[in-house]
């Protein structure tokens, strides 16, 4: 049989890439920033991933296995990945039951309802996320501080409610930034907020991880955080008294995260590199916009998810041009 | 029969909220709570009962051409009879609902079935549509509200069952979980609907 001539349609050379694989290897970039998270949270860190990552494989599993009766894709890394990107967007001290409360919103409202992995319009970490934040925005935003280790009921701000609220109150910037974490110290992610978002090293490290495997491209993660720096740029050459520079607007917040992680999120971002970046651009100027004049002190999961919204048209608004596509000239009139 | 599917399509096969989708503005505005959700559905059955009855009973007398804005002063005064009374008995229901208490002039359901049934029908069968449609409304605005209410603030009817003090899942409460909420009965009911 095997000397047997096949005839097959194409396409003949295959990729080894698969939905597996790829997720699995953002699972395993996200990896620093979580060992990052253990070595400032202690457990509660674990406890808050494993439980976000039990809930959402749990809650997929049954909702394919009893509701949509297909058969079950558990193993495909997904529902594992929403579960650690849901668990690195909330601080460590957050109950159980709001996590597995998230977990059912983030795979029973914003995926599975749309048809699953590939037809969700909304990154489920996200909408999970946002979901919380607005349910609960006291626990969401108690932080415990880092290195209290003993103590588990002190909480403090992120950097970001500090500036909020000191510009809130008419103080300076200059005055806020002396209560604010070094640079140096934003960049180790040696100060309180989500589990995975704090250090931006560990996360960097995740992400040239996946652009050297080719997970993704460069090209949202460089013009979320290039729109984002420019645009706070120009805030704070015009007033550096009354806006926060464009390096800690980088460094703090989810930003990076937000950058490399979530807005690269195959399904929910656009497909051509054209449109990737008017993507990018979007959430960085968004996120600007929310941080300096919205309610929320952090915008980078409200922009991600605006912009997802956006993905459809910009998918058929920029197209990449066909191979011995002529411009069609209009001599009319 | 015919005068009992007249009453009982408006509950289930042609609910206006959950299947013909009308009036889905003050549906997600109101219903916050179960109490809100009965006194809006109670308020609009009687106005689409009334208007309905009398409807129907003008239909031979009023030109086609003008026929809307009659419809329109027709609902218009019933609408303003349960405005007043709501105000002079339940004060305070009346000021929960606010504005969407006049509204029900322009609520997609009432000058709906004064076009596609009372226009057409005698005053019977109008007067058992209106019943049959607002009871369906108010069904559809009270579970709504019930759930909202049960996720939202742990009361049901204003009656806590989760400690003092606490918080339910807020966003039930707020506009994006009427939308979730709506959606999701929506699915059910078709489920039901297909299914039988």
């Amino acid at each position: 049989m095997s000397k047997l001539f096949t005839i097959s349609p194409s396409p003949h050379v295959h990729s080894d890439e698969s939905v597996n694989k790829i997720m699995y290897s953002v699972i395993l970039a996200l990896a620093p920033a979580f060992v990052w998270s253990v070595v400032m949270f202690g457990l509660y860190s674990v406890r808050v991933t494993l439980l976000a990552v039990a809930a959402c494989m749990a809650f997929e599993f049954l909702i394919q296995k009893y509701i949509l009766r297909t058969k079950p894709q558990i193993a495909d890394g997904s529902a594992a990945l929403t579960g650690v990107l849901l668990a690195f967007n909330v601080p460590s001290s957050i109950p159980s039951w709001m996590l597995i409360a998230g977990a059912l919103v983030a795979i029973g409202i914003a995926k599975m309802p749309y048809g699953g992995l590939g037809n969700n319009p909304f990154n489920p970490a996200l909408v999970g996320r946002v979901f919380m934040l607005i349910s609960f925005p006291v626990q969401m935003t108690s932080w415990p501080a880092v290195n209290a280790s003993g103590v588990d009921a002190v909480t403090t701000a992120t950097p970001l409610a500090i500036l909020k609220e000191g510009v809130k109150n008419g103080q300076p910037v200059v005055e806020i930034f002396k209560n604010l974490p070094t640079n140096a110290d934003l960049f180790l992610g040696n100060m309180s907020g989500s589990l995975g978002e704090i250090s931006v090293l560990a996360l960097l490290i995740g992400g040239i991880f996946m652009l050297v495997r080719k997970i993704i491209t460069w090209h949202i993660p460089v013009s979320v955080l290039l729109s984002a720096a420019v645009f706070s740029g120009i805030f704070w050459l015009i007033n550096p008294a009354q806006y926060a520079d464009p390096i800690f607007h980088l460094m703090t917040g989810g930003l990076i995260l937000g950058a490399f992680f979530m807005a690269t999120d195959m399904v929910t971002s656009p497909m051509n590199p054209r449109a990737q970046l008017i993507f990018g651009a979007g959430i960085g100027i968004l996120t600007i916009l929310i941080r300096v004049w919205g309610a929320y002190p952090e915008g980078v999961s409200f922009a991600i998810l605006i912009m997802n919204a956006v993905v459809p048209l910009l998918n058929r608004f920029v197209k990449p041009k066909r191979f011995g596509e002529v411009k069609i000239q209009s001599n009319k009139g | 029969m015919n005068q009992l599917n007249n009453f009982s399509k408006g509950l289930l096969r042609e609910n206006p909220i959950l299947v013909l989708l009308l009036g889905t503005c003050p549906t997600l505005a109101v219903t916050s709570s179960a109490i809100n959700g009965l006194g809006m559905g109670l308020a609009t059955t009687f106005v689409l009962l009334m208007s309905n009855v009398f409807i129907s009973m003008i239909k031979g007398f009023v030109p086609d051409k003008v026929r809307i804005p009659s419809f329109i002063v027709v609902i218009a005064s019933f609408v303003t009879i349960v405005d007043l009374l709501m105000q002079a008995y339940t004060p305070a229901l009346s000021k929960q609902l606010g504005i969407f208490i006049p509204l029900i002039v322009v609520n997609c359901i009432v000058l709906g079935r004064a076009e596609a049934f009372a226009a057409k029908n005698d005053v019977f069968s109008s007067m058992i549509d209106g019943l049959g449609m607002g009871l369906g409304f108010t069904m559809a605005l009270v579970i709504l509200g019930g759930i909202r209410e049960m996720l939202g603030a742990g009361s049901i009817f204003g009656l806590k069952f989760i400690a003092e003090g606490a918080d339910g899942v807020l966003v039930f409460i707020l506009a994006p979980g009427a939308f979730i909420t709506l959606g999701f009965l929506i699915a059910i009911l078709k489920k039901i609907n297909k299914s039988s």
